[in-house]
């Protein structure tokens, strides 16, 4: 029987997941504004953040909260790497660019796979004993648990750090070199020092995503497959580029996966946004905020 | 007889020359391990003929061919199953079926451009893997096993020789080089590579590009959809995870694309070179679960795309695009 509790229940937690993957999209969305790809390996980036904050707790008993800046950190060393390995090549193939890239960096996410196998193996992981684990807020009878709670909040600071970096130095390099890749160098802006800090940040904001993530979610090996799918879709429905298109369409994903598994049935939940995405690409083939 | 001509005339010698030495490469094997992996290869190189045909002359990237590949297997086994049709029949209604819904996928999807396009597919897939997943009728996760029946060369049953699917797999890879090598040589088969490397360029020279589009994801979506059928016959056995996962097509696009897209031998000499790494680091490595054999084939597969970028068909020379 479907109560008002129910509804309002299955609405806040649809908020709270959609602001992660809002905040897991945004990075692909940036990176694809800034040099027209796709990055198939985005999963796996997350499942590295979420892997390297499991074996910091283990190592340090450091909170996942207090970790943020390190992982971030990290991806965003490791968002370059990815960039000055893989992708400057990929962008310099004068022939076929557009399949070079989508399947470059799919090897890549197999590699990444195959790396994490080796290293932790098969199993799930997960932390335990977090200063917000396990505890909730009860907002007029609605139960928020907290860790869903405080990575929702960590994604709005996230995003409005993004707007900010917009308004800087840099960020009005990453959007002049966005307009007219070709034209920045010209007054002088290195195209290519952009990009692999694009590459930092867009890494950098998956792991903050997966810090926050791991305070209630397990990490195997294939965790970034299904987050990564997500993405995908929140990317294409708030449009390629768009930051706050992704931020749009990250809590309409979430939403709708929320009510496809109250009203519907769970196991159908992905098949809910997956139809509600098509839907609207149907009227708006350029997503939500797309301008591309 | 001008360039083009005499060039296609040896691409046809070729074929038949490659086509007889597969036809006699089974025979001294002995070893099933590698008679599966040499079925397996073919299959693939048909498969990924399959795929070139909208992805590589057509140039739409389309990440989602897994739902072809399990609709046509679904079909011709459901008729096997419960109507008693031979799979020899049923696979062209698999087909049928397969390129009906390559059509319904491709009346919305292709509006979309580049990577919207992909990522549409991408989706399209995965709504097909969990509808299938969820839908008791057709075994939802357990799967359909393919009752046998004794042998029977028009069931495609056989238990003592792994030879005949050998062949199977083989007239199907064939056939789909044939229409790819006639797709070459025809007016709309230009129309088509004109869509894919300039849309805009094609459309002001009266190309009909939707309807070009649509033609090639029916061809694509119905061989892909033979070739599901001919899979779930040789194995014996599907489940969604098996002929309907999202990681199957990328398996069946990457063979045409680091072989060389677009190609007429692309496909081919992909499969040949992707599929047994993938298969022998498996066996040899895969089986502690240490991840080491996924190191190695994904490595490879970005080694070549950046390396080869045309393909591994341009390392024989010339050719690396018609």
């Amino acid at each position: 029987m479907l109560t008002a509790d129910a509804l309002a229940q299955a609405l806040i937690s649809g908020l709270l997941m959609g602001l992660i993957y809002a905040l897991v999209a945004a990075g692909l969305s940036l990176i694809f504004g800034l040099m027209d790809i796709v990055n198939f390996a985005h999963g796996e980036l997350l499942m590295l953040a979420m892997y390297a904050a499991v074996v910091l707790f283990g190592a340090t008993h450091l909170d996942p909260l207090l970790q943020l800046p390190i992982v971030a950190g990290l991806l965003f060393l490791l968002g370059m790497g990815v960039y000055r390995g893989v992708i400057a090549r990929a962008l310099g193939v004068r022939f076929n660019r557009g399949m070079v890239q989508i399947f470059a960096t799919f090897g890549l996410a197999i590699f990444i796979r195959g790396a994490a196998q080796f290293v932790w193996g098969g199993d799930f992981r997960s932390v335990s004993g977090t200063w917000l684990a396990n505890r909730s807020v009860d907002l007029g009878g609605i139960f928020v648990p907290l860790p869903q709670l405080a990575a929702s909040l960590v994604c709005l600071l996230a995003f409005a750090g993004l707007l900010l970096i917009n308004r800087t130095e840099f960020g009005r390099a990453l959007e002049a070199t966005r307009e007219d890749r070709d034209a920045v160098a010209l007054i002088g802006i290195d195209r290519d020092r952009i990009f692999a800090l694009g590459w930092g940040l867009g890494a950098g904001t998956v792991g903050i995503a997966g810090v926050m993530l791991i305070t209630f979610y397990y990490v195997s090996p294939n965790v970034g497959a299904n987050f990564a799918i997500i993405a995908y879709v929140t990317v294409a429905l708030g449009g390629f580029g768009s930051v706050l298109g992704a931020l749009a369409a990250g809590i309409v994903i979430g939403e709708v996966e929320a009510l496809t598994a109250l009203f519907l049935e769970p196991s159908l939940k992905q098949v809910g946004m997956f139809a509600v995405y098509l839907l609207v690409l149907m009227v708006r083939p350029r997503g939500l905020f797309g301008t591309l | 007889m001008n360039a083009i001509q005499r060039r296609r005339r040896l691409e046809l010698i070729g074929g038949v020359v490659v086509l007889l030495a597969l036809a006699l490469l089974p025979l001294p094997i002995r070893d099933v391990y590698t008679q599966n992996l040499i079925i397996i290869t073919i299959l693939f190189a048909g498969l990924s003929q399959a795929w070139n045909i909208l992805g590589g002359y057509c140039g739409q990237i389309s990440l989602g061919h897994a739902l072809y590949l399990g609709v046509g297997a679904y079909v011709s086994t459901m008729l096997y199953v419960h109507g008693g049709v031979p799979p020899t029949v049923g696979m062209f209604a698999g087909g049928a079926v397969a390129g009906l819904g390559a059509l319904l996928v491709g009346w919305p999807c292709f509006r979309l451009s580049g990577h919207y396009y992909a990522i549409a597919t991408v989706v399209v897939g995965e709504i097909g893997y969990l509808l299938f997943l969820n839908w008791d009728w057709v075994g939802a996760a357990t799967g359909i096993y393919v009752p046998f029946r004794g042998e029977s060369l028009i069931a495609l049953q056989f238990r003592t020789s792994k030879l005949p699917f050998h062949y199977a797999a083989l007239i199907f890879a064939a056939v789909t080089w044939v229409i790819a090598f006639v797709i070459e040589g025809r007016a709309w088969g230009y129309a088509w590579r004109a869509v894919r490397d300039d849309v805009v360029a094609a459309r002001s020279l009266g190309v009909r590009v939707f309807p070009s589009k649509m033609a090639a994801a029916a061809i694509s979506g119905f061989l892909t959809g033979v070739g599901g059928a001919i899979y779930a016959q040789y194995v014996g056995y599907i489940d969604p995870d098996s002929i309907l996962a999202g990681s199957l097509s990328i398996l069946i696009a990457l063979p045409a694309v680091l072989g060389g897209v677009g190609t007429l031998w692309g496909p081919l000499v992909g499969a040949a070179v992707l599929i047994p790494v993938s298969e022998l680091t498996r066996s040899y490595l895969g089986g502690s679960g240490q991840g080491v054999d996924l190191m190695i084939y994904g490595g490879m597969i970005v080694l070549v795309a950046l390396a080869r970028p045309a393909g591994l068909v341009s390392l024989f020379g010339a050719g690396a695009r018609a």
